[in-house]
This record gives C-alpha cells, structure tokens and sequence, in this order.
C-alpha cells in the first residue's frame, strides 16, 4: 500500500522503526497534493521546501534519539486560521493577503515539538464563518466524493484534503459544526473538543466563546492520536480548562459500548432532513443497540433556538474580534494616499478586506449589542444558551451519549445555498448545540446516501470532558460499520 | 468666554461634583500580557502579539493589578465582588489595538466606598460608586495642524508601549454640599487619593508622567431645584488644574445659566495655559461601545479568605498617619494640610526616623527643600537627597558644626550631586569660625565700624545687629552668629 494511503498511526510506527523516514513520507503527500489540487483546491498554501526541510529536521531528532510522539514524522494539514511561523496565516480574507505571523498557535506548536510536519494551510470560509468553504477569498475547495460538491465549512479545506490522501490528518475549528459537518460530508471523522479543552491562542478568533480546534482523520483512533496531540492546558489561553481529562486514544482501545445508555434526540429528524440521511443513521442506531447499548430516546426542547441564539452570539463576538483588522500595524491598507484620515483608511481597509458574509455577521453583531437592543438580542442569546446546557446537563443525567445526524442533508451542490444564507446556517443545525453548550462531539461516517451515494456522518455527544465518551462509541461504531462494509467507507470514493 | 464671578456665581448655584480618576498600576508586567511597564522607553519596545492585537493572540489577566484593584477598594472602604467579570469596550481608535478596551461595565471589581476628605478644617465625606479594572490605551501623537488633536495633523504617530498598561478607574458618586469649597474639595479628594495609592504602593501616581489624571464632572443648580446637566472635563492632569477646572466651570456655567443659556452635556478639554475649557464631544456624538462580557477571560471570584487578608494588611491610611504624626509631632492641622499638600509627609516621617528632630524635618524639607523643588519644578520626594542626608545635616546644626546659612550650603551641594552631608562638607569647607578666628575677625569689624561700637557701648544695644552682620560678612558666612554677638556685646563691656 502506497504510504498516502496508510493511517496516521502506521505512518508514525514505520517512522519510529527506522523503516521510511518523514522526508519519505511528506515527499509523497507532497506529490499527491501536486497531482490532485488541480481538482480539490484544498490548500491556500503549500511550500514543498519547508515542508520537506521540517521533515529533514524530524528525522534528524529523531537520529538523535529525542523521544517524540507516536505521530513523529506523519504530515499535518493546518486549516489556515492557526498562526504559523514559517507560512502565512490568512483566515482565507483578503484582509490578511501575505501575513506571516511571528508566532506560533499553541496547537502548532504543540503538534510541531510532537514531530508532526506541516504539508501546508488549507481552505476555510473566510474567517470560519460558513458552512461550505465557498466565502473563502481564494476560491472554493471541491468534495473528492463529487467534485460540484462542496466539503462542508468552515473547514472544508482541511476535510477535503483528508479525504482527497493528500494529508493523513489535518486540524480545523468547530464554532457551530464548522469540524463535524466537513467530516460528515467528506466521509471522515471529525471532533470537536470540549470547549476549553484545546488552546485557541494563535487560532485567528470568530467567536471566542465557542471557537475550539480539534482534529481530522480518516479513523477514530488516529483522530484521538491527534486530538491527544495537541490539547491540554495552556496557561496563554485563560479559557483552557485546568484539569486531568480521560485519555481519548485508550478510550478507542475500548471500543465497546455494551450496557452503554445512548439517547437519541428526538429533536433532531424528520422534515427538512434528507431520507437518506435518516435512513443510515436509523441503520446505526440499530447497530449500536444489536452491540449491547441501551437506546433511549431524549427530549432536548430547547434545542430548536440553538440557531437563533447562535446567529446572535455568534455574530456578536466576531464583530468585536474583526475590529483589530484595521490597516494599523498588519495586513491589507486601503487609500493610504497621503490624504485621508486614519480612520478613512481603515473604513477603506474593512471594505475592501472583507467579504460579503464577514460583513453580514459584522452588522448583525454590531446591531445585537448596540444599547438598547442588547437585552433583547445578545442577553437573551445567552439565556437560550443557559437552557440548551441545562437540556444537555438534564439528558446526560439519563444517558451517557447523545446521537443525532451530524448534517440533516449530503453535500449540498457548490453554489446552491451561496445566495442564500439561511438555507446554509441549517446545515449547522444539529452541530450547534454542542457549541453553545460547551460539550465534546464528533462525527463518523455512517454510510452513503442512497439518493446521492454521498456519505452520511452521525454525531455522537458527550458532557464536558466527556471526550473520552466519543472516541469510545466511535471506535465500536467504526469497527462494526468497517466489518459490514468490508473496510472504511473512503475506499467507495471514486478516484482523483 | 464670558464668565461670572466665583463669588457671585455661589450666591446663585449650588455646584455637584463628580470625579472619574485613572490610577496606572506599577506592577512589573502589564495587564494581559507578560511585557515591561517602564516609563520613558524607546517607543514599541515594550510590546508583544497580545498587546498589539495580532491575530489569534489572547489576554491572560494580571493577578498582581487584579489586588492591587482589591486593596484599592478595601482601602476606599468599598465591598469586594464575589464574582465579576471583564467587558469589552468597542470602539475603532489607532492607538488602541484591538479597537476595544478589555475594562469593566456593569459588574466593578469594587464598590460602594467612600474617602474622608479634609479642607479648612470639615471634613467632606466623598461616595465612591466603583473601582474598576481596565488596560490603557496606546499614546498617539499628532504631528502638525493647530491643534495638536488628531483632525488637522499631518500624521499621527502611535506608540504602544502603553498600550495594556494596567490601570484603575475609580468613579466618586455626586459630591453635594461643598458650596464655595468645591474646588479646594475636588483638590483634596485627588491629592488624598494620592496619598492612598502611595500607602498602598501600588502606583507611583506620577501626575506628570500620566499615571494618574482626572476626569471632571461640573453641573450647577438653584437651591432645592433638582442637578443641572453635567459636562465632563477630560484628562486634568494636576491638583492645580483639577481645582482650576472646577472653578473655571462653575464660572462659566453660572453665567450661561444667569443669561438663561442652557449647559449641553458634552465632554470639555483643559487648558492648562488658561485655565479654562473648551468643548469636546457632544452628547448627541457620545460612542455606543456595545459592551458585553469578554469572552477571552475567565471571571474574578476572589476567595473571601483572601480578600481578609489583604484587608487586615493594609497599611495605616494617610488619614489615620496624620492624625497620629500630628500628635506625634506636635504641629498644627493647617501646618499637616500644607505637609500633604506638598507630598512633604512620608519625607518628614522618614527624616525624624534617621534622627531628626521634628521641627527641624517639617523646617528644612517645607523650607528651603521645597522651595529648591518649586524653582526647579520637581515633586519633593524626586529632588536629589534622601531624608538621611536631611538628618545628617540637622545633626551637624545642633552640634553647632554649621549654621543655617552653612546648612543651605550643605543641602546645595547635595542636590548638586556632590556627595553626602559630611563629604559635601569637607569638600566645601563648610564650617563654622574657631573662637580664635571669631576673636580677630571681631577685633577687625569693632576697628572698621567704631561709630556702631561707640553707640553699643553707650547702651544702645540694638545696634549690635550692624556689628553682627558686618561679622558674617567677613566670616562669609562662617560664624556662629549668637556666639559673634556674646562676644562683641563682652568686649564693648555691656554684657
């Protein structure tokens, strides 16, 4: 097997045996990134030099005998919303054209010092705010499953390239489902930490309360090998949750969910959910329960105001976020002539920098917390956000899971839901809860569509820092889904 | 501008008071961020990703400004929240970097204190509604045009240094009652604040460098009417300007109201030359900064115990000090206002401590100490000699080493750098005349000025004085003048 297709996991133990060398193996992503971006366009940024140069590097410490991770020497995608030193860092705006940032994030730091090497900045929607990848300044990235499709958003660049072998493991951010919904429509699995649980510093913010990186891959357990790479305390992020947390890669060792109490939100089906979606995951729910779990169904009434709260939260924090982009001291500067104001520059600057749905969610948090609308929009978003966590708090009493759909549809075509922009924020309909209420969530594949033959992701839920709690349904999910279909779903894509 | 007078304005309109004050921290780092805090450094050397905004870069709050704010608070007898959290200030400016300010809104690190104030001999009791805990901005400076205000400048330059500077705002509630006092109250109430963050340590309060200015609320109103409409008067960065500036708007407010104008609320700038205000920003032109809780931090829920124990070691407060100094030392209350006034106290304090006696300490440092201050327009405790080197040479007086002319000659060299009281001494010659030399310089101004000695010796003592004075002159200076006049009046056989 050519080492594109290998999992993380066997990549990173062929390199600690000595057998291939990490130069070898991004070499090799390296080519297939060459030969297929002219279809998937999933990177904003490759630079085979560095890439090729940090790998050397791993491979020298290797030598040395530095003890590193057991992911030392696999390539990594990073969406390009996380500052990397050697590459520039653009949120796909043309507000940040060209920026390099001086630093590293924490979660490329991290993954760094593990030995993991950086094949390059992928694809987003500009500044995470989308569901398709198509508000990306620099083009829209393809599905590999079918190339008029989109990869899901924000994160689209990172699941796309995963999906496409050009990257064994790439990282994304989830605000609303921007991790789990790319995953589920590209086939793969996808996971949002606990909120908290991942460092955001150096990851360009949306919005801060919600914002949380975490990991692609196209296997549970190299998803938790990552994961576990990466989170954890960081002392620059006051968010950062300070506490011992449940290993996630032995809990996909565990892999078994009998006498397990999985609920079923009702909420979450029937209209606007395509039947074939409802169709695999019904399938999955029986699978889970012919493994020993206890299905339960839930009630989580709340959760039909998740969108709206999030439409204001949201918005709220990304139009205080995005006012530092102001010409001043980085980025794009408009009509800088000589003649205008500081403050004419900047408005130039913010016109011309941003896009248009940048724009739309600038003005509607701008207007949400403006004096006298506040009480009325931004406070009572946040008291809905009270209630969802309560639902959460009140259903995990009963179960230890919660499972839903992770998109109500397949990927949708490129350019359907462009110009409409709230037929694109419900494909965040069932991720966005988990954000708001702060919990663990991820995506695995369940199957494809039999309307489209696209893949359908289902969403396991868990409390916070019940991480551990997802790898652990996912893995026996994946094992019992792999078994039936003879291998992971990745190999019914059609070639590149 | 048409002004009334203060006198009359007072017959009119009672004045309100309200007083926002901005207070720098001098902790080592600054609010969210690990860098330096030093005045006076190249610009831009003191920042990094955080405190300029860069992209993904996060605030960590500083616990070090977050007690100092709490031992601000206990110490202006306020309560201590429990739970309390950070907001964002949003508003677009260049010297701020990310476009909004991480301060305080609704929910005050401290609140509902108050601070004993003296002046003339009341005492005024001023209300404190908050203290909070913000970051400062960045400093612009406007290159060209009239004004040196950011409309009608060729460009502007922005340094960051002090940008994320931790700073705390404290906000009085409506000061009432003060009369014609107003000014000398509002004065007060900032220099006792001074004394306080002094005590504390948690400042160096330099009105000069900007570590601590005030923001002026004025408004007027008829006896038994209800408050006129304020206006605020912004960034007064002297005790002399905040009386000034309470003075000049009471003036000028009162003669708008008596011709039946109407006061707009709008914020007002200072003139330091003038001492009066022009307008500013207007009501109607005021920001929206859409506040809302920052969601980069996490909230202060300072822990009960430990907020009692920074209360129980708070130091002695300015106020109680003096109370008790005063005793100590004997000296009158009005002599303590001027002390404090001149920020004389801690000096005096520490120059009694190195041996001094009380009357000497007070007599040196508001004396010729202060006045070398004044001439070169330095605070007190900044001039070039420590309350040792003060004692020192009181010392040397008592022993009758020098006399005071010989002792302003000491302090001279002193502040000049050159050396201790001893060393500036030696290096001198600083020293009084032996009974040998005093005895031939005597015999020398008796031959020279035998009229004055025939007058003394036929009983008109008083004219001694001339004798003596001609002694000091020959001696320059280096005579003990009451030994100079024991002997003369000896010698002439009136004694």
């Amino acid at each position: 097997m050519s080492l594109i297709h290998k999992t993380a996991a066997e990549l990173g133990a062929l390199v600690a045996a000595g057998e291939v060398s990490a130069e070898e193996i991004a070499a090799a992503h390296l080519d297939r990134i060459e030969a297929t971006e002219p279809k998937v366009n999933a990177f904003l940024h490759v630079d085979r030099e560095v890439t090729l140069e940090q790998a050397r590097q791993v491979d020298a410490r290797i030598r040395a005998g530095e003890k590193l991770g057991p992911l030392a020497g696999v390539p990594i995608a990073h969406k390009d919303i996380f500052a990397t030193r050697d590459m520039p860092t653009t949120a796909a705006s043309k507000i940040l054209e060209g920026w390099r940032p001086p630093y590293d994030a924490t979660v490329t730091a991290r993954l760094r010092a593990a030995g993991l090497v950086i094949l390059g900045k992928t694809n987003l929607d500009e500044f995470a705010m989308g569901s398709s990848t198509e508000n990306s300044a620099y083009g829209v990235t393809r599905n590999p499953w079918d190339l008029s499709r989109i990869p899901g958003g924000s994160s689209g660049g990172s699941s796309a390239a995963v999906a496409a072998y050009q990257a064994p493991l790439s990282t994304g951010t989830d605000t609303g489902g921007s991790i789990r919904q790319p995953a589920a429509v590209t086939g793969i699995v996808g996971m949002k930490p606990t909120y908290g649980g991942s460092s955001r510093y150096g990851l360009i913010a949306f919005a801060s309360s919600l914002d949380t990186p975490g990991p692609f891959a196209r296997n549970v357990h190299d998803a938790a090998l990552l994961h576990e790479a990466f989170s954890g305390y960081d002392p620059m992020d006051s968010t950062s949750i300070d506490a011992p947390v449940p290993s996630v890669v032995a809990a996909t060792q565990q892999a078994d969910v009998s006498g397990m109490r999985i609920g079923v939100v009702k909420e979450f089906g029937g209209e606007g959910y395509q039947p074939g979606v409802l169709a695999r995951f019904n399938e999955a729910v029986k699978l889970l329960e012919s493994l020993g779990a206890e299905i339960v169904e839930v009630s989580c009434p709340t959760f039909g105001t998740a969108l709206p709260a999030y439409y204001l939260i949201a918005p709220s924090e990304c139009s205080s976020n995005l006012a530092r982009f102001d010409a001043m001291r980085y980025g794009l500067r408009v009509g800088d002539d000589g003649t205008r104001s500081a403050e004419e520059v900047m408005a130039l600057t913010r016109a011309a920098g941003f896009g248009p749905e940048v724009k739309r969610r600038i003005m509607l948090g701008t207007y949400a917390l403006s004096s006298g609308y506040y009480d009325a929009y931004y406070g009572q978003a946040q008291k809905v956000r009270t209630l969802i966590a309560r639902d959460f708090e009140n259903a995990y009493q009963r179960v230890d899971v919660l499972i839903s759909p992770t998109t109500p549809t397949t990927a949708f075509a490129i350019g359907e839901r462009a110009d409409d922009p709230m037929a694109m924020y419900l494909a965040d309909l069932c991720t966005i809860p988990s954000n708001l209420a702060g919990n663990a969530a991820i995506s695995v594949p369940c199957g494809l569509a039999d309307e489209d033959n696209l893949p359908v992701g289902l969403q396991i839920m868990a409390p916070v820092l019940g991480d551990d709690r997802c790898y652990r349904v996912g893995a026996a999910l994946e094992k019992a889904f792999e078994a039936r279909w003879g291998g992971p779903l990745l190999k019914e894509a059609p070639a590149l | 501008m048409s002004v009334m007078a203060f006198d009359k304005a007072l017959q009119s309109f009672e004045p309100v008071l309200g007083l926002e004050t901005h207070v720098e921290l001098g902790t080592e780092s600054k609010m969210f961020c690990g860098c330096a805090t030093g005045f006076g450094e190249p610009p831009n050397t003191q920042v990094c990703p955080t405190c300029l905004a860069f992209p993904g870069a996060l605030p960590v709050a500083n616990e070090a400004a977050i007690e100092a704010t709490i031992r601000i608070g206990l110490a202006l007898n306020c309560s201590i929240a429990e739970w309390c959290r950070f907001a964002r200030k949003n508003y677009f400016y260049p010297d701020m970097p990310k476009n909004y300010q991480i301060s305080q809104y609704d929910e005050p690190l401290c609140s509902d204190g108050y601070l004993d104030v003296e002046v003339g001999g009341r005492t005024f009791r001023v209300e404190i509604e908050r203290v909070h805990l913000e970051e400062d901005t960045g400093k612009s400076t406007h290159v060209g045009g009239a004004t040196g205000r950011i409309h009608g400048a060729d460009y502007s330059i922005v340094d960051y240094n002090r940008a994320g500077i931790p700073l705390v705002e404290i906000v009085t509630k409506p000061i009432t009652g003060t009369g014609e006092l107003a000014p000398e109250v509002a004065k007060a109430y900032g220099i006792e604040l001074r004394e306080i963050m002094r005590s504390l340590g948690v400042s160096d309060v330099r009105m000069d460098q900007g570590s601590m200015r005030f923001d002026v609320n004025v408004s007027l109103n008829k006896p038994g009417e209800p408050w006129g409409t304020r206006t605020e008067t912004k960034n007064v960065n002297s005790f002399r300007s905040v009386e000034r500036s309470v003075r000049g708007e009471i003036e000028r407010q009162a003669y708008l109201l008596s011709e039946g104008g109407k006061i707009t609320q709008e914020t007002r700038h200072f003139h330091e030359d003038t001492g009066t205000t022009t307008p500013g920003r207007s009501k109607e032109e005021a920001q929206d900064y859409r506040y809302f809780p920052d969601p980069d931090l996490v909230p202060i829920a300072p822990d009960v115990a430990w907020v009692e124990s920074l209360r129980a070691s708070l130091p002695e407060l300015p106020r109680v000090k003096r109370l008790r100094l005063r005793e100590e030392w004997g000296v009158s209350e009005h002599d303590m206002e001027s002390m404090t006034n001149a920020g004389a106290v801690d000096l005096v304090e520490a120059t009694i401590a190195a041996g001094a006696p009380a009357a000497d300490a007070r007599k040196w440092w508001m004396g010729e100490l202060a006045r070398r201050a004044n001439e070169s327009g330095t605070a007190l405790a900044d001039l070039a000699i420590t309350p040792a080197d003060v004692a020192r040479v009181t010392e040397l007086v008592a022993s009758g080493a020098l006399n005071d002319k010989l002792a302003r000659a000491a302090l001279e060299g002193i502040l000049a750098g050159e050396g201790t009281a001893d060393e500036v001494v030696a290096k001198r010659g600083l020293q009084i005349a032996d009974e040998g030399e005093l005895a031939g310089i005597i015999e020398q101004v008796l031959a020279d000025n035998a009229d004055a000695a025939e007058k003394v010796r036929s009983g008109k003592v008083a004219a001694v004085g001339a004798l003596v004075g001609a002694v000091m002159k020959l001696s320059r200076g280096k005579a003990d003048a009451g030994r100079a006049r024991e002997l003369i009046l000896e010698k002439l056989g009136v004694s």
